[in-house]
């Protein structure tokens, strides 16, 4: 067996893993909480300018 | 082919480690000072903007902060490592690879620009970007171990979160924005220096060329007076252009007379000195704790005289 056939395996501790768990959650809150923000302004945003459903930017018929 | 488990021993980040890495007790000074900009902007100019994107601008300067703190956490790892205040910090304790701090930070930078350009202007958004490059690029990679003026050109940094505030709700940057940059601009030599002077022995054992260490503590002395000379009057500037109202004006002369009175005990004592006596080190200590309440009190006050409506010109009240 040489040296390039060995794979080396890191064995994480409970600890480890619950930390690394609890990393991931907070990324995916912090995801999560950015794509809320972002939809949230979009919505403001779009309220402000004339291109609300009030407006009837997206759905003005003629009749 | 085998399989070789190693174990890990790697130490393991809590989610307080990272927070330690955004700097939390700058973010809260900057969030205050962006705030009141933004407050008083309302009240000077009768724009208005929606709470939700008052709010969100807040919160990108507060993620922008963080980002210029983690960026400088990373590149200061070397020296934070020397000196025994900050050694403690994630990455010298082991606790966050230095890597992770610099994604953190550069992630947080453009989430944050991106959020306030989203929430209110492109010269918001601008004045953010450029103020995470100045603190995280222009003082921590350059000035801050080039020359002893570190402090006082990189706290230009530190001096735009009220400006930003203020081009959140109007997209322009008035004269009333610039003084209060001006002010905190003014504020930091002495804040900080007052500190330096009772950790110049950690500076130099770091090469940090901090003026204690390379002037000595009898001339730091010297500049914090002569700063707080500026400052004290500079306070009250805001009350000649309107901006500050009569609660700003008792406030910023009152707070200001006592910077200068604990300035000048700093300046004619032997604090920072090698053979300086306790009770003068226990002034310079003060004078760093004051000069915290002193910025948020001015600040709390033209918060409190904009958001209320009690902004009464000094002007119209002696007329």
């Amino acid at each position: 067996m040489t040296d390039e056939d060995r794979i080396e395996r890191v064995e994480l501790s409970e600890r480890e893993i619950a930390a690394r768990k609890r990393r991931n959650l907070w990324l995916a809150l912090a995801l999560f909480g950015f794509v809320i923000l972002v939809g949230a302004v979009t919505m403001v945003r779009l309220s402000q300018t004339g291109m609300g459903p009030d407006q009837e930017f997206y759905w003005h018929i003629d009749n | 082919m085998t399989d070789q488990p190693i174990s890990s021993d790697l130490p393991v980040a809590t989610a307080g480690d990272y927070v330690q890495l955004l700097k939390p007790r700058i973010m809260m000074l900057v969030v205050f000072t962006a705030a009141a900009g933004l407050v008083a902007a309302q009240g000077m100019s009768g724009v208005t903007i929606h709470p939700l994107m008052g709010a969100i601008a807040i919160l990108a300067v507060a993620l922008g902060s963080g980002a210029a703190g983690a960026i400088n956490m990373w590149y200061d790892a070397d020296i934070d490592a020397v000196m025994s205040r900050t050694s403690t910090r994630p990455i010298p304790s082991g606790a966050v690879p230095k890597e992770e701090a610099l994604a953190m930070g550069l992630i947080m930078s453009a989430a944050s620009v991106l959020l306030m350009w989203l929430a209110s202007n492109t010269l918001a958004a601008a004045l953010l970007a450029f103020s995470i490059v100045y603190y995280g690029v222009i003082y921590t990679m350059w000035l801050k171990r080039a020359t002893p003026q570190n402090i006082v050109i990189g706290g230009g940094a530190g001096a735009f979160p009220p400006v930003i505030g203020w081009a959140a709700v109007t997209g322009n940057t008035p004269l009333d924005a610039w003084l209060l940059f001006a002010i905190i601009f003014m504020w930091t030599p002495p804040h900080f220096w007052a500190l330096s002077l009772l950790a110049h022995k950690e500076y130099e054992k770091a090469g940090v060329p901090m003026l204690p260490v390379t002037h000595g503590a009898r001339a730091t002395r010297r500049q914090v007076l002569a700063y707080t000379l500026v400052l004290a009057p500079l306070g009250l500037a805001p009350v000649l252009t309107g901006l500050g109202g009569t609660i700003y004006a008792l406030t910023a002369g009152l707070l200001g007379l006592v910077f200068l009175a604990l300035s000048g005990r700093v300046a004619f004592s032997t604090a920072g000195e090698r053979d300086a006596l306790p009770r003068d080190n226990r002034a310079a200590a003060k004078l760093f704790a004051f000069s915290i309440l002193y910025l948020f009190l001015i600040f709390a006050a033209l918060m409190l005289e904009h958001a209320t409506g009690w902004h009464w010109p000094v002007s119209e009240v002696t007329r």
